[in-house]
């Protein structure tokens, strides 16, 4: 890089302290602008979550006065009520959850299998296979959303859930693909020892490996959950009941009920749906950073 | 020889095994489906009645269709916005968001904090504060400039712009994959950058770019696939208009493929979609060879 750089007369004895703080004070002026952009951005993400809050505890009147009211005079927190008894939202939310939750462990475990499968052995034809794993993540789903469809509707599954979660069981690319990341970074010696020991393979799997993949195991359960919590594609073209229906796609023909849409219900009924995923996020905030960070940086 | 062959044998066996689900979920729900689709491609399907063979007409249809072509251009036109700005914008706030500051946690937690929600409360919620009369963003337009602000969603022009905002405001999980990339970039070509008198701007170009570029092509990828396949935003918060303004090519498949029961032909128009797509990351792919920068030389 610097070539010509000259060597600078530096006084040995130049105490490191006070190099530190010259750097300090250089710093300050960067510091204190990313500071203040900071502050605006932030107010600027939290902005729409705050109008849907306090949408939300509006009564119809203050919705549609000009200029809007930041923070409602009574809190309107009927509107839950409200906007949860209008439609079975009880029942979409169960519905919603067992997709969720039955589709993302069957997703993660069988992800799992495979995962370790192209990590601990050295079957032939390994480094192929696993390019067309990778390969299979660019499919955009439109293009086999149409042949699924005919599939799933001439062995008449259509208006169930089995069409959104069976293929859940036969592991999905991106998270196959975040796992192998894990368990390549297991010592092929324990497992070795393991094996000296009389332990099957397996075990090995499920005693071994497994355990000592949780963290990865929450990221990948964790990409699951909010894919499917927020799906709205797939449930659209297979659910036509309405006793079917994912809270994704109460909420969409909630809209098209009235000509005006009343906005505080809305907001009250969307808030409920994304307190699932918002809770997920305070909780397990480390496990959504090191999932992007593995996948995303190969 | 022989105990060598013998542990391959067995090597083969558990590799087998193991990635057999894999294996028939792919012919199953991903192969089968891909070869399916491009033999509906040629025929006249509409569920009911079996495919009835046509050639290429789907194709040639289709290349004589206006709304196709229509289609096109708003999701190219959404894409050349969306991404560019999107990948600027996450750089950016990761360099911010890296600099060792009071409630730097608290920073990225709450620029994080949004790309939670999606999907269709994410549309609904976009589609109340872009209203033109009673949405806040129309208001505080109002306040600062006196002036009335666009229509937004219910504008011909604005109607993309509109959509593209509402995307930057999720991008968080990609400021958390270049922030993860800047950790990557040792301090010390800063320092003899900074002690060869470069500026800032130029230590933004000359090393932090190329540092991140890696991050850059995989978010460049993902993001051009991902923008191609908008689908929830037209559905929920324009139904493609005002005057097809929005009407963007998935949208105008799925209504081909579940309105109209034209399987046939939206089979063709996500094949095309599938091979603009190949097309686009085999070429990505290649020309990074020139942009992109491996710590430690290509691989």
């Amino acid at each position: 890089m610097a070539q010509e750089m000259t060597p600078q007369p530096v006084s040995a004895s130049a105490p490191l302290l006070e190099k530190q703080n010259r750097q300090k004070i250089k710093d300050l002026p960067t510091k204190i602008f990313s500071f203040v952009i900071l502050v605006l951005m932030s107010i600027m993400m939290l902005g729409p979550l705050f109008i849907m809050l306090s949408t939300a505890l509006k009564d119809q009147a203050t919705v549609f006065l000009f200029p809007p009211k930041w923070i409602p005079d009574t809190l309107q927190w009927s509107n839950f009520k409200e906007a949860l008894t209008f439609k079975p939202f009880g029942l979409y939310f169960k519905n919603t959850a067992i997709y969720t939750l039955v589709g993302t462990v069957a997703e993660v475990l069988s992800s799992a299998v495979v995962a370790y499968g192209f990590s601990r052995y050295k079957g032939k034809g390994r480094n192929i296979i696993f390019l067309c794993v990778l390969a299979t993540m660019m499919i955009p789903y439109p293009v086999v959303m149409i042949p699924q469809f005919v599939l799933f509707k001439t062995i008449n599954w259509t208006d169930s859930y089995l069409p959104l979660i069976v293929p859940s069981f036969f592991g999905s690319a991106y998270i196959i693909f975040l796992l192998r990341q894990f368990f390549n970074t297991l010592p092929n010696d324990l497992f070795e020892a393991a094996r000296i020991d009389g332990c099957g393979e397996v075990r090995a799997f499920w005693s071994i490996a497994l355990p000592l993949c949780k963290p990865a195991l929450a990221s990948a359960a964790i990409f699951g959950f909010m894919f499917r919590w927020n799906d709205y594609l797939g449930p659209l073209i297979y659910l036509n009941s309405d006793t079917k229906y994912t809270l994704s796609i109460a909420l969409s023909t909630f809209t098209s009920q009235f000509t005006i849409p009343p906005w505080h219900l809305l907001m009250a009924a969307s808030l409920v749906a994304v307190l699932p995923p918002l809770l997920l996020f305070f909780f397990a905030q480390k496990y959504f950073v090191e999932g992007i960070v593995v996948t995303g940086i190969k | 020889m022989k105990a060598k062959s013998l542990i391959q044998a067995r090597e083969n066996k558990y590799f087998y095994l193991f990635i057999s689900p894999w294996i028939i979920g792919f012919l199953l729900f991903t192969g089968g489906p891909i070869l399916m689709s491009i033999y509906y491609s040629f025929t006249q399907y509409n569920i009911a009645d079996p495919p009835n063979f046509v050639g290429a007409k789907n194709y040639t249809q289709l290349f004589n269709d206006p709304l196709f072509w229509k289609s096109a251009k708003v999701t190219l036109y959404y894409t050349l916005l969306a991404v560019p700005l999107g990948l600027l914008l996450s750089l950016l706030t990761a360099m911010l968001v890296n600099v060792k500051i009071p409630g730097q946690r608290l920073f990225r937690t709450i620029i994080y904090l949004p790309s939670i929600i999606s999907g269709v409360a994410l549309s609904l919620l976009w589609l109340w504060i872009l209203n033109p009369q009673l949405g806040v963003v129309n208001f505080l337009i109002f306040k600062l400039t006196g002036m009335q602000g666009p229509q937004w969603l219910l504008s011909e022009a604005w109607v993309i712009p509109s959509l593209v905002m509402m995307s930057l405001w999720g991008i968080g999980p990609n400021m958390v994959i270049y922030l993860a990339g800047l950790k990557g970039v040792p301090r010390s070509l800063f320092e003899a950058a900074e002690i060869d008198g470069a500026s800032n701007f130029s230590k933004f170009i000359h090393i932090t770019v190329p540092m991140v570029s890696p991050a850059t092509l995989f978010l460049l990828i993902t993001g051009i696939i991902g923008t191609f396949q908008v689908f929830t935003q037209a559905q929920i918060m324009t139904q493609g208009g005002p005057n097809y303004a929005s009407f963007f090519f998935v949208y105008f498949l799925y209504q081909q493929a579940f309105g109209a029961f034209n399987m046939g032909y939206a089979s063709a128009m996500a094949w095309i979609l599938f091979i603009v797509v190949l097309l686009l990351t085999w070429l990505m792919m290649s020309l990074s060879k020139r942009w992109v920068h491996y710590e430690g030389g290509n691989q």
